[in-house]
């Protein structure tokens, strides 16, 4: 199906249901309950998911298949979305030219970056990655202020041109992004008794783009190309020898995962017209290459469920406060109940970062093989004898 | 004119003359063999054939092509495949892929954006990575994660990985080193096997004379930089220059 062996097919077709049902998924507990505040089915974070998705899915082909640390990709991520904020503001609303140049944009800077910084490897390219991003973000800041808007950030004004649309709506205000009419931020609510579920136009285009670009990476996993950079990865000294050139590549790759991630920044700037210098900031350099490592480094879902993973735990764990934690420990004794609050007070609201180390350092020592290697596990668990029958000669190549 | 023409090469690493007017010349489909004792050299040549060194002077013609400024992976490109003293294989990936690899090499050069067809419809070239594969008796393993095979079964790997790309000239570094002596011995016939198969031309490097002597069709004796005799190995057995550059004058 689609050009795909069976296996990956129907792990393109779990992940396109799972995509298609996240409002249900993700808000299991009913409104109104205690639980509630665990429901991330809500528009803002399930664009997140789907678009850190995309960031990570492009971060593991040049991370997970050629084993290239870049510490600089989020200088795409915000290049992407600077160029989208430019889009709504010349030409149009519409999200469908935005993204494309964010795209292109992205990619122009990853060949520029990627040509200097792959003359090195290890240590050293991860450095030069690193500082590339954080002279990206210096500039942001600072010194491209007409380009960037500087330390506010890049936003839309009721004086933009947008020759192709219209500068303000009828009403006098900030035209929204959207495609073709749909506009990204509307919304449906269905209300099932004491759940409501909400679909948003933003997070199903958002997603439909995150199942394609889920798409093409299988597709260059399972390619010629692929295996190359896995060969990379593996000897390079063998494949210098064997004929080929490995420094095209890795730029290949390089500039593959910086479109990849200016689409991300894309799709954030559709979905909220802003973009601003902390973007490219190195902790969201850094935050991508968690998520990889904690779904899985070089597997096809992996980063996908990384992303998924902490951005859950960034809004859902940062939003329980000292009060929450009360009403839940209140049937304990007094002084009970404040020793535990104070236990566990320091691992939520802010210190949500405290959790995400600790989760983090859990899943290195005992899953290096990161979430996917838990799954396997697991699966290995409830399917022992399934396992006990001689194995399928086929060995995969690295999910 | 040989295949592989050395010239007048030198090759100075700060105070010590590593290679002192090398000369050889290896004609097309024999088997020729560079002997000498330790640090005499051989490496560094070696490394100066396949890009790795550029000679200080001297020229390295190969198919009446210079090869000296061009990197390893455009000798390869020519013509030229080597074997390292321990194999070199691709250790994460399986034995079939890692037949596939110098196969894209061969039919699309050094770099080809294939990113969106699947390895799996390359029909032919598979057939072609099988091919070679049973001809080195790897067939069942084609599906084996190369890293966890013997080292035997590694460098057949990493030969057969030469071999399907049909070069013009094959160079092997010391392809016995540390080996078992059946392992050796089975190596030994594979390259027997393999020289009478196809006219392919073969360097080899090797410490160990059983070697040597089965395989050479013209040995070159390396002592100090620079070649002190070539001949018929029947001539070399006994020539007093090698025994002298091997057991010292005192012999």
């Amino acid at each position: 199906m689609f050009g795909l062996d069976k296996k990956d097919a129907s792990l393109l077709l779990i992940v396109a249901v799972l995509v298609a049902f996240a409002p249900f998924l993700l808000n299991p507990f009913p409104e109104g309950s205690a639980m509630a505040q665990f429901n991330a089915g809500y528009p803002d974070l399930m664009q997140r998911f789907v678009i850190f998705g995309i960031f990570a899915i492009g971060f593991n082909i040049l991370f997970g298949l050629t084993g290239y640390l870049s510490f600089g990709h989020a200088a795409f991520l915000g290049v992407g979305s600077y160029a989208a904020v430019w889009m709504f503001k010349l030409l149009s609303m519409n999200v469908l030219p935005a993204i494309i140049l964010a795209v292109i944009t992205a990619g122009i800077f990853a060949l520029i970056i990627g040509y200097v910084s792959l003359r090195r490897s290890g240590i050293y390219f991860s450095i030069l990655t690193l500082a590339f991003a954080q002279m990206s973000f210096a500039l942001a800041y600072s010194v491209l202020t007409p380009i960037t808007g500087g330390e506010t950030g890049l936003q839309l004004a009721l004086d933009d041109p947008r020759i192709f649309g219209s500068s303000t709506t009828a009403e006098g205000n900030i035209p929204v992004p959207g495609f073709f009419g749909l506009e990204m931020r509307d919304s449906t609510e269905l209300v099932l008794g004491n759940w409501v579920f909400t679909f948003n136009v933003g997070y199903y285009f958002a997603a439909i783009i995150m199942l394609a670009a889920f798409y093409l990476s299988i597709r260059i996993f399972r390619s010629p190309f692929g295996m190359m950079l896995r060969a990379i990865k593996s000897n390079q000294q063998r494949l210098n020898y064997t004929g080929l050139n490995p420094r095209p590549y890795t730029l290949a790759a390089f500039v593959i995962s910086g479109m990849y991630a200016g689409l991300a920044g894309g799709l954030m700037a559709s979905m909220d017209p802003l973009a601003g210098a902390e973007r490219m900031f190195w902790t969201a350099s850094g935050e991508v290459v968690l998520m990889t490592i904690l779904g899985g480094v070089g597997t096809l879902i992996g980063p996908v469920l990384g992303a998924g993973l902490i951005k859950y735990m960034e809004n859902i764990i940062s939003k329980i406060n000292a009060d929450i934690l009360h009403t839940w420990f209140a049937f304990l004794p007094d002084g009970l109940e404040d020793l535990v609050v104070t236990m566990i007070y320091p691992f939520i609201g802010k210190g949500w970062h405290l959790t995400l180390g600790i989760v983090f350092m859990l899943v290195v020592i005992f899953l290096p093989g990161g979430l996917v290697q838990g799954g396997q596990k697991l699966a290995g668990l409830f399917g022992r004898k399934k396992a006990s029958q001689p194995k399928n000669a086929t060995t995969e190549p690295a999910e | 004119m040989g295949i592989l023409e050395v010239k007048d090469v030198n090759k100075r690493f700060g105070g010590l003359q590593a290679l002192g007017k090398v000369n050889l010349s290896v004609a097309e489909n024999t088997c020729h063999a560079i002997i000498g004792p330790n640090g005499a050299g051989k490496s560094t040549l070696l490394n100066c054939l396949v890009g790795k060194l550029i000679p200080d002077t001297g020229s390295v013609m190969f198919d009446g092509q210079s090869v000296l400024g061009r990197t390893p992976f455009e000798i390869n490109q020519m013509g030229i495949s080597r074997v390292f003293q321990t194999p070199e294989i691709f250790g994460d990936l399986t034995v079939m892929e890692n037949m596939l690899i110098p196969c894209f090499a061969k039919r699309d050069g050094s770099f080809a954006l294939h990113g969106i067809r699947s390895v799996m419809s390359e029909a032919e070239l598979r057939d072609q990575a099988e091919h070679m594969l049973d001809e080195v008796n790897m067939l069942d393993k084609r599906n084996m994660h190369s890293a966890s095979m013997s080292r035997g079964d590694k460098r057949r790997l990493e030969m057969a990985m030469c071999l399907v790309q049909n070069p013009k000239l094959l160079l092997l570094d010391e392809p016995t080193a540390g080996m078992a002596r059946a392992d050796t011995n089975n190596t030994i016939d594979l390259l027997k096997e393999i020289k009478e198969k196809r006219n392919i031309t073969i360097a080899i490097i090797e410490h160990d004379m059983h070697v040597v002597f089965s395989l050479a069709e013209r040995i070159t004796v390396l002592a100090q930089g620079t070649p002190l005799v070539e001949d018929t190995p029947e001539n070399i057995k006994g020539h007093p220059k090698v025994k002298e550059a091997y057991l010292g004058e005192a012999a």
